[in-house]
């Protein structure tokens, strides 16, 4: 449905982009995850038809992003992460305005209108203007506004910023459903991690590559066994320590000593008779989204 | 896709919106008749400026009206015009005629004051003024469109209003006629839109001092003329491709 081609781009000298490419089947709901900065809001940019990348092909459901701009515009859907709304117009303007916009008018766009208020809960405060709904319930319209021409394919960047963990919860109820329901192919950019461990596939963008694609219990098992993550006065000479005694690859990120190794409860073990007393805590886990994220990365998602 | 169904749209947008903000029209009508009346009082004569500050009125309007999409790009509802169907065409028009329905309405609240002016045109001329009065505001949003277009911020805006436009409008005959300028300012002002703006009107309002401005059918082709070219423009330059981000 969405196919990315060797996806370059450059602002001046800076490369926000170095030959990303991936691929998203229809109905699958695909998060593209990464620090600020590593070129997902440039993607967005692209993906959404807003700017032609330096170099490389974009295509949406068949049809080449560049040259079939106007096409592509009328079979997605855009929820932007700042606001796209008119704040002096209601949220009943702003649905009707961006029906308009969309060749949409009549009876046709007062039904889907009606539809789309219905099922984001907006439908009693369709008369209030923008400006007067709180961050919840402009999101909301937001994702109405997206909506309203029933596209195949939904792009949101960022679609939960500002919402609390309740409104965070039903947006995904939603959007499982929309998937599921209709068939709608998501795309969507997240720096969080429980969003990016519910979605079918995940890529992870950092410095303006693509550094690993999968699912997230693929991408958790590509960390084999388990994860130990030990606190120090000085991380940076333990790290060194361990690193020339048990021949492993700590990290040293955050104020903490990782290491992704199997069998930890036996290395911690050997870790406190190696090297008693320097060592003032200790955990052990399962691999999760976020050492991936780390270990990629150098960051600590947040 | 319906061509015209965008263009309602928006410019229905532009007349809610300036609706909502009633100041907006205070602000714009009140300080051309600020200046009417200093300069008219000045040199005794209220008529004869009547026309001009009618121009600086609806030039104020048409232009603060086109720069809202500064606003709209920075607040992001440009954005989904942008990522949407429509053609860049037709929203170009939505808001070109938006503003310049928006110009209109202020330039005839202005005009409003004809009779105080010693204005003595009947009804034939003020029929004329209000469809002059559309044109040159057609025209003027046209010019706004192409200069706010390429902006990100509306303070290099107000730099533009007081290095260009304000001057347009000194070298319009407005204060000084055209007869009397010397040589190369009447070039200035031969190749000056504006020119033309205010001679239509003074032709259809105050028949008795356009002697020496250019006439009403040149005016006319011309205001016409330089209104159809601002719009093409701002179509060409809304349409353009970019590796840069839109908004």
């Amino acid at each position: 449905m969405i196919s990315v081609q060797n996806v370059t781009h450059r602002y001046g000298s800076r490369t926000a982009l170095a030959g990303v490419t991936f691929r998203v089947s229809k109905g699958e709901i695909f998060g593209l995850l990464g620090p600020n900065g590593g070129g997902k809001s440039t993607l967005f940019r692209i993906l959404s038809t807003m700017m032609l990348p330096s170099e490389g092909r974009t295509v949406i459901d068949g049809l080449d992003v560049d040259r079939d701009a106007a096409e592509v515009r009328r079979r997605i859907g855009v929820v932007f992460q700042s606001q796209s709304l008119d704040k002096q117009l209601t949220v009943a303007e702003n649905l009707r305005s961006q029906g308009s916009l969309h060749g949409m008018s009549g009876s046709r766009l007062a039904a889907r209108m009606e539809q789309v208020m219905e099922r984001l809960r907006i439908a009693d405060r369709r008369n209030d203007l923008v400006d007067s709904l709180s961050g919840g319930l402009r999101r909301r319209t937001e994702i109405a506004k997206g909506l309203l021409h029933s596209p195949r394919v939904l792009l949101m960047d960022e679609a939960s910023t500002g919402l609390d963990p309740r409104a965070r919860h039903e947006l995904w109820t939603f959007v499982e459903e929309l998937r599921t329901r209709e068939g709608v192919t998501i795309l969507l950019t997240t720096h969080l991690l429980d969003e990016a461990g519910r979605c079918d596939r995940l890529a992870l963008l950092h410095e303006g590559h693509i550094v690993t694609e999968g699912s997230p219990a693929e991408m958790r098992a590509r960390i084999g066994g388990d994860v130990v993550v030990l606190e120090s006065a000085d991380t940076a000479t333990l790290g060194g320590n361990i690193e020339a005694r048990f021949g492993v690859r700590p990290k040293v990120v955050d104020g903490t000593v990782r290491v992704e190794i199997p069998n930890g409860h036996r290395f911690i073990a050997d870790l406190f008779e190696a090297f008693p007393g320097t060592i003032d805590s200790v955990s052990l886990h399962k691999p999760t989204l976020e050492d991936l994220f780390i270990r990629e990365t150098g960051a600590v998602c947040t | 896709m319906s061509f015209w169904l965008p263009v309602i749209a928006l410019w229905k947008r532009e007349l809610v919106r300036f609706w909502r903000q009633k100041s907006r029209i205070l602000g714009v009508v009140a300080s051309p008749l600020v200046f009417w009346l200093l300069i008219g009082s000045g040199f005794g004569d209220m008529g004869l400026f009547f026309p001009g500050s009618l121009v600086l009125t609806v030039m104020f309007s048409a232009i603060f009206s086109t720069i809202t999409i500064i606003e709209d790009r920075r607040e992001g509802f440009l954005l989904s015009m942008l990522v949407s169907p429509a053609s860049r065409t037709s929203l170009v028009l939505g808001k070109v005629f938006g503003s310049a329905t928006l110009a209109w309405i202020q330039g005839m609240i202005f005009l409003a004051f004809a009779p105080l002016a010693g204005v003595k045109a009947g009804a034939a001329g003020l029929l004329g003024a209000a469809a002059s009065i559309f044109l040159i505001a057609f025209t003027l949003a046209g010019l706004g469109f192409l200069i706010a277009w390429k902006m990100n911020s509306t303070q290099g805006f107000h730099a533009v209003m007081n290095l260009a436009l304000l001057p347009m409008w000194m070298v319009s005959g407005a204060i000084f006629p055209v007869a009397k300028a010397q040589v190369w300012v009447k070039w200035v002002m031969l190749a000056n839109p504006l020119t033309y703006s205010l001679a239509l009107l003074r032709g259809q309002l105050t028949p008795e001092a356009a002697a020496g401005s250019p006439p009403t059918q040149v005016s006319i082709g011309l205001t016409v003329l330089f209104g159809v070219v601002l719009l093409v423009a701002s179509a060409k330059l809304a349409n353009r491709k970019s590796t840069a981000s839109a908004a």
